[in-house]
């Protein structure tokens, strides 16, 4: 895309200003990409690998999963501060926030639990044994079902929110990443890596209700690998990372089926709308970069150098418009 | 591939509490399985910097079975294994006649010849048994049995990943330093074998013949020894009982990288591996066995994990159901190499990525990007269906 024809793009954009705040996997740091400038604004200090990350709802909190300094870390996003560490038990990869803005559901990779934190009390306020590296967390829109899945285990374990027990377990392809509700809650979507699928789960009664598969033409079929993935606001299309494939899978959320695929850096890992959701920015963890996606066009408009493996992607939209 | 649901009985019941309750409504399944060891006393090496641990494969096969069995506390699977270690000369017949009774899942930590000798036993025909240790090529040929499965590269995977990436580097001239094992003779083979199948070429070849301790004395012994070696781009060792290998880097006449068993070499599984979520399972078997995973510790861990995912999946312990499984288009096995591995269907060889590395690094993991196949790119490595002499998979 030209010069002119992007600075058409953004003249364009209605005035949504915001950041798309990304996680430096190994440089420690957070990148802070302004979305109109489509630039790198502030780069902040974190613990040691950083992955997850969330904003409070009112986004005047930053919470980073900082997995090598065993913790969850509260940044105002004002200043770039660390304003206090969250206890998180050990190897937070990724987290959930409940709807009520104030319990964190934390994966701990290398414990096999699932940690839940009152970031008011700043206590931990429950441990969940679930399957062997758990990773991907998901907290229900009603609030009353949170779900963890195990990389090697290869199960979602379905957690209710009242008592902190399990309640199901349900069996999922080779090496589940990333699970999300849809907005109604009626359904379930969890992306399995090494199975190379995303299963579809009715929450009701927890059965299979769908599976979505996928093939890029001159990608050998074992690196088509899904991880991230993010609805859009109309819950008609999910945008889907696969991995070492180097691709962003535009998926119809009625029929399962992919409707295209844009190329991205190397390695996709995860995504965040811009405050308009006009705009899409993915982690690109080998190339070090994030791809802007034009939405609705399906079409990447440019690469941002970050830090080292950018991995987690949040957006907060900002005052100044 | 789908996913069996679990049955609505056991999530129903995990609604009302405890685990126990909801398993008690469940028919549990056992799947017992076998850890059977021939132990060799090892040859004498030059320096003993590194010696070989002594629970060397095992170590991975317990945390597997803790894997394992964190899997099937959710299904109702329970998961067990029994070690029998035979000592040196031991009767490992005897053992495995004895042991057999115990377990349907039989790993074997041995020789090829160890494999064998418990593969044949009459005992052993309604068994799965999983080869952890011997690469050997006549296991994926003229000697397969269908009753073995093998988790462990063969020796002609790890020699032509080795190749593939000298080749990708456009380093095609080779010189060979053999020991004069019959270990060490057997991977020359597979070397030249795999240089030949690449397009590379060994220009000269010498025999190891130091029959002194040349550790004081190897600046000025080994740059002549490699001096009348044709002019070459890289210099193979075949030392794969790390006798001398380790002594041959940068005491070279030219300036050469070293390959093979030392250097640059080739394994099934290596403590440098980080990628593909590999951290997490280096770090598990660090906490387990407190030192470093090895390609052996790995292919015993693969072994134990296949058998759990095949029940996972399957919801039975039949090893001749699983053994259908395990061979079928539909399994697929995660093992933090990037790739799905799957069991080549002629031979009972896991199709596995290969680890190129140096001591410190990972060098690339192998297939190499370029190096395709008709039906699969890892395919590229070790013997192929069609150069397979193996016809007890019946295909």
């Amino acid at each position: 895309m030209t010069r002119l024809a992007i600075l058409l793009m953004i003249l364009a954009l209605p005035a949504h200003a915001g950041e798309i705040w990304i996680t430096n996997e190994k440089d420690d740091t957070v990148s802070v990409i302004d979305v109109d400038t489509l630039e790198v604004v502030r780069t902040y200090p974190t613990g040691e690998r950083p992955r997850g990350v969330i904003f409070s709802k009112d986004f005047s909190r930053l919470y980073i999963c900082a997995s090598d300094s065993n913790t969850v870390q509260v940044m105002d996003p004002e200043t770039g501060k660390i304003l206090h560490d969250l206890p998180s038990g050990e190897d937070p990869e990724q987290f959930a926030l409940h709807p009520d803005d104030r319990h964190l559901f934390i994966a701990n990779e290398d414990d096999a639990v699932t940690t839940v934190v009152d970031t008011q009390t700043r206590q931990v306020v429950a441990q969940i044994n679930v399957g062997i590296e758990p990773e991907g967390m998901a907290v229900s829109p009603d609030g009353k079902i949170a779900i963890t899945t195990s990389e090697t285990t290869n199960m979602a374990h379905w957690i209710d929110t009242a008592t902190y027990t399990l309640f199901a377990n349900t069996l999922v392809d080779s090496r589940p990443r990333h699970a999300e509700f849809t907005a109604d809650g009626a359904k379930l979507w969890v992306s399995s890596e090494i199975g190379g699928t995303i299963t579809v789960f009715n929450v009701a009664d927890q059965t299979e209700v769908g599976k979505v598969r996928f093939e890029i033409t001159g990608v050998s079929s074992d690196l088509v690998q899904p991880v991230g993935f993010k609805f859009n606001p109309e819950g008609t299309k999910a945008f889907v990372a696969l991995g070492p494939s180097n691709h962003v899978a535009v998926v119809n959320m009625t029929t399962y089926e992919v409707e295209t695929y844009i190329l991205v850096g190397r390695r996709v890992w995860h995504m965040a709308f811009s405050p308009d959701n006009s705009q899409l920015f993915t982690t690109n963890g080998v190339s070090g970069d994030v791809t802007v996606i034009d939405v609705a066009s399906e079409t990447p408009v440019k690469s941002i150098k970050v830090g080292r493996f950018p991995w987690g992607a949040a957006m907060r939209p900002t005052k100044s418009q | 591939m789908t996913a069996p649901s679990i049955p609505a009985a056991i999530c129903a019941a995990l609604w009302l509490g405890t685990s126990a309750m909801a398993l008690a409504q469940q028919a549990r399944i056992d799947v017992p399985m076998l850890y059977l060891r021939q132990e060799v006393d090892l040859p004498p090496v030059l320096s003993n910097l590194d010696p070989q641990p002594e629970d060397l494969g095992l170590a991975g096969a317990e945390v597997a079975l803790k894997d394992n069995q964190t899997t099937g506390s959710f299904l109702g699977h329970d998961y067990a294994l029994t070690v029998v270690s035979v000592a040196p000369g031991g009767d490992l017949a005897a053992a495995a006649r004895d042991a057999f009774a115990a377990a349907p899942f039989v790993l074997v930590d041995g020789t090829a010849a160890d494999v064998l000798t418990v593969a044949d036993l009459p005992e052993a025909a309604g068994k799965l048994i999983f080869n952890v240790s011997a690469g050997d090529a006549r296991l994926r040929s003229e000697d397969c049995r269908a009753n073995v499965l093998h988790t462990i590269p063969e020796d002609a995977a790890r020699t032509d990943a080795l190749m593939q990436v000298l080749q990708a580097k456009q380093w095609r001239k080779l010189a060979l330093i053999t020991g004069p094992k019959p270990a060490d003779q057997a991977f020359a083979d597979a070397l030249r074998r795999s240089a030949a199948k690449f397009g590379l070429t060994i220009t000269g070849e010498k025999p190891w013949t130091f029959d002194t301790d040349l550790r004081e004395s190897t600046m000025a012994e080994l740059p002549r020894f490699t001096q009348d070696l044709p002019d070459h781009d890289v210099l193979l060792v075949a030392d794969p009982t790390d006798d001398f290998g380790r002594y041959v880097q940068h005491n070279t006449w030219l300036p050469r990288p070293v390959a093979g068993t030392h250097g640059l070499h080739a394994e099934g599984w290596a403590s440098v591996i980080e990628a593909w979520g590999a951290v997490q399972l280096q770090n598990r078997f660090e906490a387990h066995a407190k030192r470093d995973m090895r390609a052996r510790d790995y292919a015993a861990w693969l072994a134990i994990r296949a058998v759990g995912e095949a029940v996972t999946r399957r919801n039975t312990a039949d090893p001749a159901s699983l053994r259908g499984f395990i061979l079928s288009a539909d399994f697929q096995q995660d093992g933090f190499k990037g790739r799905a591995l799957t069991f080549r269907n002629w031979n009972g060889q896991m199709r596995q990525p290969v680890a190129v590395v140096n001591d410190r690094a990972l060098v690339t993991m192998a297939p190499v990007e370029g190096f395709l196949h008709q039906r699969n790119e890892t395919d590229s490595l070790g013997l192929d269906q069609p150069e397979s002499k193996c016809t007890a998979f019946g295909r």
